[in-house]
């Protein structure tokens, strides 16, 4: 739910990762942390375990520049991918304006992506929202390892409606802007198009 | 089943209200800081020693705490844990819900008490309310009346990209 501030001048959107564990969601964001000027950026903060899994939630805030004379911000969401941590999740997805499913390319995690996947879908009915009529993107991850699933595969299996689309290595941050620029472009469209 | 929610909006008359309640509330507490916040997390205003504080963070986290403590809540068959308050060597924060939808964050030190901050919080939070309430009716009116001013109505995909430079 985006937050139109007419007396800032400022409008406010919520993106949240979503993807099974390691798959990457994390590294999105400081990657994206990274190569952001800090005067577009707050602070980056991590809810994470000793292990650095994400616990509850990773944030970041970015305020990228101005339309129409308004400030438009962005706060990024990771949620912990590890199975048993749903009820987090359920919280995070709260006021969502835009989704990025991050996969995870390698094989031996392909059930777990379809697995995540469902999650996302029912975590999202449960709050009213429907995946196929929000601002979504499919960000495949880890397109430098060895082991991949082919392409077709994961796109048959994970994007049979065609959302945007793309591959990505987190860790070097190829298709890491292609990917949040490919969601923040919907829900501006969406924006575009009115409240309902 | 919804798509797209619709937006929280804030206009200038409404945050002006806002920002005087929340200016009343910090002088009359004895506060050190009062923020009102989103439960979604974005600040909404904020008002008192702000300069040293990480203002989104308090915000998102406040917001994330709020929603941790609701799931425990509902776990233990409550509806909801509507005051938090947590004890700093200094610092005290005092979190509670209003009218169910925004949550306002009292920061106190000795100055002030638990006591003084609890009384003043529940007179704020009616004023609060009814300039929430105020503002619901208002974006109700214009979204229906097809809103006059649409900030987003007109961007283009150049608009866009030029975020992203
Ligand atoms: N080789 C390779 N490793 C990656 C890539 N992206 C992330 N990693 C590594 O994968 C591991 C997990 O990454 P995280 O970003 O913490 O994963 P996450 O999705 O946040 O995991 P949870 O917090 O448990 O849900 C880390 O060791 C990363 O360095 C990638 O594109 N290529
Ligand atoms: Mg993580």
């Amino acid at each position: 739910m985006a937050f139109i501030n007419y007396a800032a001048r400022e409008i406010n959107c919520k993106i949240v990762y979503y993807g099974p564990g390691l798959c990457g969601k994390t590294t999105n964001l400081q990657m994206i942390y990274q190569r952001t000027s800090p005067d577009a950026r707050g602070k980056m903060i991590s809810l994470a375990t000793e292990t650095e899994r994400t616990l509850f939630f990773d944030f970041l805030p970015l305020a990228l520049g101005d339309i129409r004379g308004f400030k438009t911000r962005f706060h990024l969401y990771t949620v912990p991918g590890q199975v048993f941590y749903d009820a987090s999740r359920k919280l995070i997805l709260k006021g969502v304006d835009g989704v990025v499913f991050v996969a995870d390319s390698q094989e031996e995690r392909l059930d777990a992506n379809i697995e995540s996947l469902e999650n996302l879908k029912d975590n999202l009915e449960e709050q009213g929202y429907d995946l196929e009529k929000i601002p979504f993107v499919i960000q495949y991850n880890k397109r430098d390892l060895p082991n991949q699933s082919p392409l077709d595969e994961l796109q048959e299996l994970l994007n049979p409606d065609q959302v945007p689309e793309f591959e990505a290595c987190a860790l070097t941050g190829e298709g890491v802007f292609e990917t949040l620029k490919a969601v923040a472009k919907q829900i501006l469209i969406e924006l575009k198009k009115g409240r309902r | 089943m919804l798509g797209y929610q619709s937006s929280l909006v804030m206009y200038d008359e409404e945050y002006q209200r806002i920002v005087e309640i929340a200016d009343k509330l910090l002088r009359e507490s004895n506060a050190k800081a009062v923020f009102l916040v989103d439960r979604n997390g974005q600040l909404i205003a904020a008002t008192g020693e702000t300069e040293h504080l990480d203002t989104t963070s308090l915000a998102s986290l406040t917001a994330g705490n709020i929603a941790a403590t609701g799931g425990l809540a509902k776990l233990i068959g409550e509806k909801e844990f509507s005051i938090l308050f947590h004890e700093g060597e200094k610092d005290n924060i005092h979190i509670s819900i209003v009218g169910g939808r925004v949550i306002l964050v009292v920061i106190f030190d000795q100055r002030s008490s638990l006591g003084l901050v609890r009384l003043r919080v529940k007179k704020g939070s009616e004023d609060f309310d009814r300039t929430m309430e105020e503002l619901d009716r208002k974006s109700a009116e214009e979204a229906g009346s097809g809103g006059p001013q649409n900030p987003f109505a007109e961007i283009t995909d150049d608009d866009i990209d030029n975020l992203f430079r």
